[in-house]
């Protein structure tokens, strides 16, 4: 290992910039002559629209036009997609309804998007949207998860029960089959709270289009440009896909959310043609809250089989998923292929049925949010064998060992086929950690002050790197989810990068030049890493689910295994030897068994001069590209324990230790991997004890804000002790497994897990707020406050 | 935010005078709560007076039994004032509890005690410390300055100055938090003073801040948390929100308040 190769914690290169207050996000672009956008959104929660009167606000001071539904559907401006199909059990498509990004009828979420005022200011534009009046017939709303299938209220007139889909997985006979055989049945009903991602940027977007050029350009908040780019032209037709281009300038933070194609950004590259003027939009931190796609919002009842052997032998679900008043962009992937093929967990279970009801409600939008749908499995696996392990009186750790997968590769009955692990590996280094042994000790000491105290495990998998195209296209997917990368050697020998991959917090100007300069030998700061802009880079599916190590570097190390090949070949001529002779080691190309050899910069240059070999031999230059499309999804997985100590006087819960072994298979920089464990297990700790969108019944956001919406805190968290096993991954070049969502996958049934052992009684619900546990100690009839 | 005329008057006359004189007017002090609904367009007031600038609304004084604080002194600044740490530690604890940092290096003691929000801190303080509210046109007891959530005796243009607080012999204040807002979701300030203790309870009541007087009677005979075994306060008179409902909030109000007595009493 170098000092600044695969292996080492070298310090982000990005962060200069970030800490000292140079980075350039989206609203840092001012484009001349450019106008601000303010959309005016529902304060109903359901309601038609009889009549939208845009007359009011047009003579308002600085007003440059006001656009509704209408004006997008003159121009023929489609509406937003769902790119994910997914078929119900009897093979009809999922319902989908009319999302256009100006409402057209009917307003269906508090939220979704009315009109859109395009003024000098942006305080012109707000004030001109008041000034909009709106007809309203206002409906019942539905916003309840459980109740949507049974209310008569109708959110889409596709879908007259607020059914999107009836979707199920696995084998039905053999688990009821095994159900009817088993020695013991462990039954768990579960809600998956929702949450609201809260990047720390709001969303924005510019829109620009240029009359000279006929070409339009978008500034925006993305996780995956070039998505955009395809999504705007191909299906929502705002500009044809060579005319348009996309930039995602440093982002700060996504989790997800910023994957999606929303109607904002639809709306400012339309309407920056309409106006003649490039149109602004920045969201706020209220309107964030309102139109984010939100996550998880699950409603589980679950039952696990055991044998006489204390043996997992079925697993059933059924989920209620909640995806909101429309289908955002990958939403229909979430509960169903994102979720289920996760049900296996860790353990050899023979037979498993899933079945998932999808279903409209009067709230915004749910689609993918960091972990997507693998927190929701993980959460239902481990609650489970947690519980079951209770109902059996065995020891948790040594129940789930006894159920572990050992042997590699294992087809799961939910369609993955697992490809290394050492389960055992994880949980014994975490169990050390936490210094297992010691717990019933430390347990006494906190009855002894009062105090309750537990622990809770979680032994999660999860599926990463998505994903080989072909599967996901055999499985409803719309695009492929390879990677692409070009690698441009410049003739003084620095490298420039493009990487359809897509950096928000993830640290790949660091890591992927750590790469770089470990293949070809060179200093990481002759390293430049390019993405974010359509124009730039050629191709790329973005950064998401976990993908950009071991699908976005796989396609970079494609791309130097080129450059190098190519180098030798220019190296024959130049030390005039034959190809086949020329060794690259330590960044010089040098003659098999002589000691004649020049450096990788030497070789560049000579490449660009094309001074000693013909063009008709060779061609001049040094730069390759490479598409890489993986082979399988990778399976990071590890054990997570969490021990906590409440307080039963108030039911407040302080995480005590946390112990985290995960396998992420090979690690390019283990600080940066370090931070993203940091980082989701915070998230991850936030969806158990503290966050949770709350809608009325009559539709209204009331955690619409952070002074009711609880976002985790450094007092909130322990010092994480965090721990490490490696079995590389066989199915990507580099042996990586991703890294990203491991947190925030195993900390909620670990959290969980922990207070139901304190308090010796099971019914808790997420988040498990003082008042929560306060209340479940109390149905525990644990020792109250000391009267 | 809407539009407004901003002012900045150097004395209080003057500030008296613009609010006299100007239509709609507010005052400014921290504008840690008035800032955030002016700019979610809740609140478009015509004129804005900032009292940043008024030299009479600063200091902290100890005369006598008595500790009078500035109107405009920040919560940082009463937290970390040597003045208050000596005569009224429980107070300066209390100032270090609200928020985070940012709100207390801009809010200040007389915004939030004028706006009188029911999860405020220094309502309790104010009550369980037998205040004295000073204005420019009169001197207002605290037993009859806060009169129901966001309802203070203050009338129109009128100017908090300073709040002169009594010193106790014991005093101690317990806060339970909103985990989200930093708020009081129940706070409870005890004081023993030398004819009586008294209790005060905020973020609780469903009128606001509020003196718990079985509590003050129970611990006015013998001061310490035994004496609370067995008093409550009525779950019919708690706020219930997605927080907390009201039976938590009454059960809090039990902890909050045993566990300020003992802190009270360990301070000797």
């Amino acid at each position: 290992m170098t000092a600044t190769g695969i292996g080492a914690p070298v310090r982000r290169k990005e962060d200069q910039r970030f800490v000292t207050g140079q980075g350039r996000y989206v609203d840092d672009f001012n484009r001349p002559g450019q106008a601000y956008a303010y959309f005016l959104r529902s304060p109903h929660a359901h309601a038609a629209i009889r009549s939208i009167d845009t007359g009011p606000a047009m003579i308002m001071p600085g007003v440059i036009a006001v656009f509704t539904g209408d004006d997008l559907a003159a121009d023929k401006i489609g509406g937003l997609i769902c790119g994910w199909m997914i078929h119900s059990k009897d093979g009809s498509p999922m319902k989908a309804g009319p999302h256009p990004a100006l409402a057209q009828g009917k307003v269906r979420y508090v939220g979704d998007h009315l009109a859109v005022v395009i003024a000098e200011t942006l305080a012109q534009a707000k004030d001109a949207a008041e000034a909009i009046v709106v007809d309203y017939d206002v409906l019942p709303a539905v916003v309840d998860t459980a109740q949507a299938t049974k209310t008569p209220v109708q959110v889409h007139d596709v879908s007259p029960d607020n059914t999107v889909f009836n979707w199920h997985l696995g084998n039905k006979d053999e688990t009821e089959a095994a159900f009817a055989r088993a020695k013991h049945v462990t039954k768990i009903d579960l809600v998956n709270n929702r949450l609201v991602p809260n990047p720390i940027e709001p969303r924005a977007a510019v829109g620009e289009y240029d009359f000279g050029t006929d070409n339009y350009t978008l500034y925006t908040t993305s996780q995956n440009p070039h998505v955009a780019r395809l999504v705007l032209s191909a299906f929502i037709g705002v500009a044809p896909e060579h005319k348009l281009r996309v930039i995602a300038p440093d982002v700060g933070g996504g989790f997800g959310s910023k994957i999606f194609i929303y109607a904002e950004e639809t709306v400012c590259v339309w309407a920056a043609k309409k106006v003649k003027r490039p149109v602004k939009w920045t969201s706020d931190r209220s309107e964030a809250f309102l139109s984010d796609a939100h996550g998880r919002d699950h409603v589980t009842h679950a039952e696990m089989a055991t044998d006489e052997n204390g043996k997992i032998i079925g697993l059933r679900v059924h989920t209620t998923a909640n995806l909101g008043a429309y289908l955002s962009t990958f939403s229909s992937s979430v509960p169903t292929y994102l979720y289920a093929p996760l049900l296996s967990g860790q353990y050899d279970i023979p037979a498993i049925y899933c079945e998932v009801d999808g279903v409209y409600t009067n709230t915004a939008p749910v689609d993918a949010y960091r972990g997507a749908g693998r927190p929701e499995a993980t959460f239902v696996v481990e609650r489970l064998v947690e519980k079951t392990a209770r109902e059996l009186g065995q020891n948790p750790a040594e129940f789930r060992r006894r159920n572990y997968i050992t042997q590699f590769p294992h087809a799961t009955p939910v369609i993955m086929t697992y490809d290394t692990g050492d389960y055992a590996a994880s949980l014994d280094k975490a169990l050390e950690i936490a210094d297992y042994k010691n717990f019933e000790q430390r347990k006494q000491e906190s009855a002894r002050r009062g105090k309750l105290r537990g622990i809770g495990f979680s032994s999660y998998i999860e599926a990463c790197g998505i994903a080989p195209s072909q599967a996901v296209g055999s499985l409803g997917a719309g695009v492929g989810l390879w990677e692409s990368a070009e690698v441009r050697v410049n003739p003084t020998g620095s490298v420039e990068v493009l990487t359809g991959s897509h950096s928000h917090g993830q640290g790949h100007e660091t890591t992927f030049a750590q790469l770089v300069s470990d293949r070809l030998g060179i200093p990481i700061d002759q390293v430049s890493i390019v993405h974010g802009d359509t124009d730039k880079v050629q191709f790329g599916m973005g950064t998401y689910g976990s993908r950009s190590g071991a699908v976005g570097m796989s396609a970079i190390a494609k791309a130097i295994d080129k450059v190098i090949a190519k180098g030798k070949k220019v190296a024959a001529h130049v030390l005039e030897a034959s190809e086949g002779d020329i060794e690259f080691k330590d960044g010089r190309f040098g003659v098999a068994g002589t000691d004649r050899s020049m450096a990788f910069g030497e070789i560049a240059l000579q490449a660009y001069i094309a001074h000693k070999f013909s063009g008709q031999d060779l061609e001049p230059g040094l730069k390759e590209g490479a598409f890489y499309d993986p082979t399988n999804f990778t399976f990071p997985a590890g054990v997570h324990i969490c021990e906590v100590e409440i307080d039963p006087d108030t039911g407040v819960t302080k995480i005590e230790r946390w112990t985290a072994v995960d396998d992420f298979g090979v690690i390019i920089n283990p600080m940066i991997v370090e931070g993203q464990v940091h980082g989701g297990i915070a998230q991850g700790v936030g969806q158990a004890l503290l966050e949770g969108a709350v809608y009325d019944q009559s539709g209204q956001l009331i955690t619409a804000s952070f002074n009711d919406y609880c976002m985790p805190r450094a007092i909130d968290l322990p010092s994480f002790q965090v721990g490490m096993t490696v079995t590389p991954c066989p199915s990507n070049p580099l042996g990586i497994k991703g890294c990203g969502e491991a947190g925030a996958i195993a900390a909620p049934p670990a959290v969980i897990n922990a207070i139901t052992d304190a308090l010796g009684h099971e019914d808790i619900a997420m988040p498990a707020t003082p008042q929560a546990v306060w209340r479940a100690a109390q149905k525990a009839r644990m020792p109250m406050a000391a009267e | 935010m809407y539009a407004f005329e901003y002012h900045r008057p150097a004395s209080l006359k003057e500030a008296a005078s613009l609010a006299g004189q100007a239509e709609d007017a507010k005052f400014l002090a921290g504008g840690h709560t008035l800032l955030p609904t002016m700019k979610l367009r809740l609140a478009g007031p015509a004129n804005l007076i900032d009292l940043g600038q008024i030299a009479e609304l600063r200091g902290i004084e100890r005369s006598g039994d008595t500790i009078t604080i500035g109107a405009m002194m920040k919560h940082a600044e009463v937290a970390s004032s040597a003045e208050v740490k000596q005569a009224i530690p429980a107070l300066a604890e209390m100032a270090e509890l609200i928020g985070d940092p940012h709100v207390r290096n801009r809010g200040t003691i007389g915004g939030s005690i004028a706006n009188n929000d029911p999860s405020a801190d220094y309502p309790a303080a104010c009550l369980a410390l037998n205040a004295t509210i000073i204005t420019n046109q009169r001197k207002i007891a605290a037993d009859d300055f806060f009169q129901g959530i966001f309802t203070t005796a203050l009338e129109e243009g009128e100017i908090i100055t300073q709040v002169s607080f009594k010193v106790p012999s014991q005093a101690a204040y317990a806060k339970f938090r909103n985990p989200a807002s930093r708020y009081a979701l129940v706070g409870v300030f005890v004081a023993k003073h030398a004819d009586r203790v008294r209790v005060a309870v905020t973020g609780a009541g469903s009128n606001g801040v509020f003196r718990a007087a079985e509590m003050e009677q129970a611990l006015s005979g013998s001061f310490t948390s035994e004496a609370l075994n067995g008093v409550s306060v009525s779950e019919d008179e708690m706020n219930s929100d997605i927080h907390a409902d009201s039976a938590y909030r009454s059960h809090l109000v039990g902890v909050m308040a045993r566990r300020a007595v003992q802190e009270a009493a360990a301070r000797g």
